[in-house]
């Protein structure tokens, strides 16, 4: 009776009917309706114990408490700054989420953040209109530099990769400092960030393929080896940088 | 006699049907979904000679703050026919039809979307015709539902839409600009399949009662038809890759 209509990993639309039983519960992107569970949009079947759930493979980033991202501070209020995350919402740093100690009626705000200043933040809380950052964390950032790139935040995860290979590999291969933040913004800063944003797009494109990390592994060889021949060729340059990890 | 009669009405009707199409048969159609780039959803829906693209922007946060609805998102749809998508010039801007077109068309998309999951935002629907032949406003409705399953906005169901009317003594599908002018009525209709809901229904001309159901049924089957397709373009995007896994 309990028979999943979709297989997992299969892609569903929106009303696709994934299970005909009370057994099963909808979990993420789903819904129950009458005896069925059916899919809420554009994703992957995922079954987890008797959870149904579906990995978007698209759509604009959705916050999670603990999720490191990127953004830039638009606003200063009196007692926080706003911070655009490229999500549904603005994201709200409070003075709490700052590691430095203010006092409002001496401290100019802008001094720690001013406006137009991209920052690495952790999100502290996440309900559906209200987000906020914290920079209390070893991995919060103010960037200073660098470029920021602009994927799907639906891929971020194939751009990491299993343990970190498929960033690390980048980073070790091309000799810059990356980092990725889960809302799809990726800052960037060293000498091939052209081949970096080339990594980057082929990632997005082929992103629902396997052995993704050797082909965009073998690209970045072949490239590097094209560069090489007609500059100078210093194939080893910029391996101290990579000790700052994202 | 009146057998003779009935001959030659079939003979106007096959002059009407003049790609030979059967009274309930569509004209070609094409689906596109993800036609443009820096839209977070877009296709294109193409129907004989009738063509609209849709593009979806959001949700995002809803300006000006005063139209926010702080327990739902707030959709918005723009439909407009691009000058030269008719014989005669099309003056660009808002007009009086384009705008009640607009708001039917909102009307139909807004039941099939989970506008409770995003308070204070708004999801931005686009729609512009780019070739007229009649039948825009259902072609913009295909191409709107198609685009926001392609943003990964949560949907109960994809919504299509086609218009019926009744030529002689037959039930006729998806009536073209020269059929419109003799059909005895033109009745657009947006359907949810799955949940066999209509969400739009509109009506010019007079006709029976009992033959306006006929019509509806005529279109609904349209619309069954359509939504295959919708869906199989939704997949062909999304699958290109997946398949290269298995």
């Amino acid at each position: 009776m309990s028979e999943l209509l979709k297989k997992e990993r299969e892609v569903v639309l929106p009303g696709d009917k994934i299970i005909e039983s009370m057994d099963y519960l909808p979990g993420r992107n789903c819904f129950r309706e009458g005896e069925s569970i059916y899919s809420k949009r554009l994703g992957i079947v995922s079954v987890r114990g008797r959870v149904i759930s579906v990995v978007p493979l698209s759509g604009v980033y959705v916050p999670k408490p603990g999720d490191m991202v990127i953004g830039e501070v638009i606003d200063i209020q009196s007692n926080g700054w706003v911070v655009d995350i490229n999500g549904v919402h603005e994201a709200y740093i409070p003075l709490s989420g700052v590691r430095e100690y203010v006092d409002t009626s001496r401290t100019d705000l802008s001094k720690i953040y001013s406006i137009g200043d991209v920052i690495y933040a952790k999100i502290s809380l996440a309900s559906r209109n209200t987000v906020h950052l914290t920079m209390q964390d070893p991995k919060a950032k103010k960037f200073r530099g660098g470029m920021i790139m602009k994927m799907s935040s639906a891929k971020v995860p194939r751009l990491i990769g299993k343990n970190a290979s498929m960033i690390n590999m980048i980073k070790e291969k091309t000799g810059c400092r990356i980092s990725v933040g889960q809302n799809g913004l990726i800052w960037v800063e060293g000498e091939n960030v052209p081949l970096v944003k080339k990594a980057v797009e082929m990632i997005e494109r082929e992103s629902i393929s396997e052995g993704l990390t050797e082909r965009v592994s073998e690209m970045l060889d072949k490239e590097l080896a094209g560069s090489d021949a007609g500059q100078k060729g210093k194939p080893e340059g910029g391996d101290d940088k990579n000790e700052k990890k994202g | 006699m009146l057998g003779r009669k009935a001959s030659r009405k079939e003979e106007m009707i096959r002059m009407k049907r003049k790609d030979n199409r059967k009274p309930d048969e569509l004209r070609p159609l094409v689906i596109k979904a993800g036609v443009i780039k820096e839209a977070d959803g877009s296709a294109l829906v193409s129907l004989g000679k009738t063509t609209a693209i849709a593009a979806v922007y959001g949700p995002r946060t809803t300006f000006p703050r005063f139209m926010q609805q702080s327990n739902r998102a707030i959709v918005k749809t723009y439909y407009s026919m691009v000058p030269f998508s008719t014989d005669e010039r099309v003056r660009p801007g808002p007009s009086r039809r384009s705008q009640e077109i607009s708001k039917v068309t909102r009307e139909a998309l807004e039941p099939a979307i989970f506008v409770e999951e995003f308070p204070n935002s708004s999801i931005e629907i686009y729609i512009d015709v780019i070739e007229a032949d009649a039948g825009t406003r259902t072609a913009g409705i295909n191409a709107a539902s198609v685009a926001l399953a392609d943003a990964g906005i949560p949907m109960r169901d994809l919504v299509a839409a086609v218009a019926a009317g009744k030529i002689g003594k037959d039930f006729v599908l998806d009536l073209e600009g020269k059929e419109e002018e003799v059909t005895a009525c033109d009745l657009p209709i947006a359907y949810m399949p799955r949940t066999k809901q209509i969400t739009l229904l509109q009506m010019d001309g007079e006709l029976p009662p009992k033959d306006v159901k006929k019509v509806i049924e005529t279109a609904i089957k349209g619309c069954e038809t359509i939504y295959e397709k919708q869906k199989e373009a939704l997949r062909k995007r999304w699958e290109l890759n997946h398949d290269k896994e298995e």
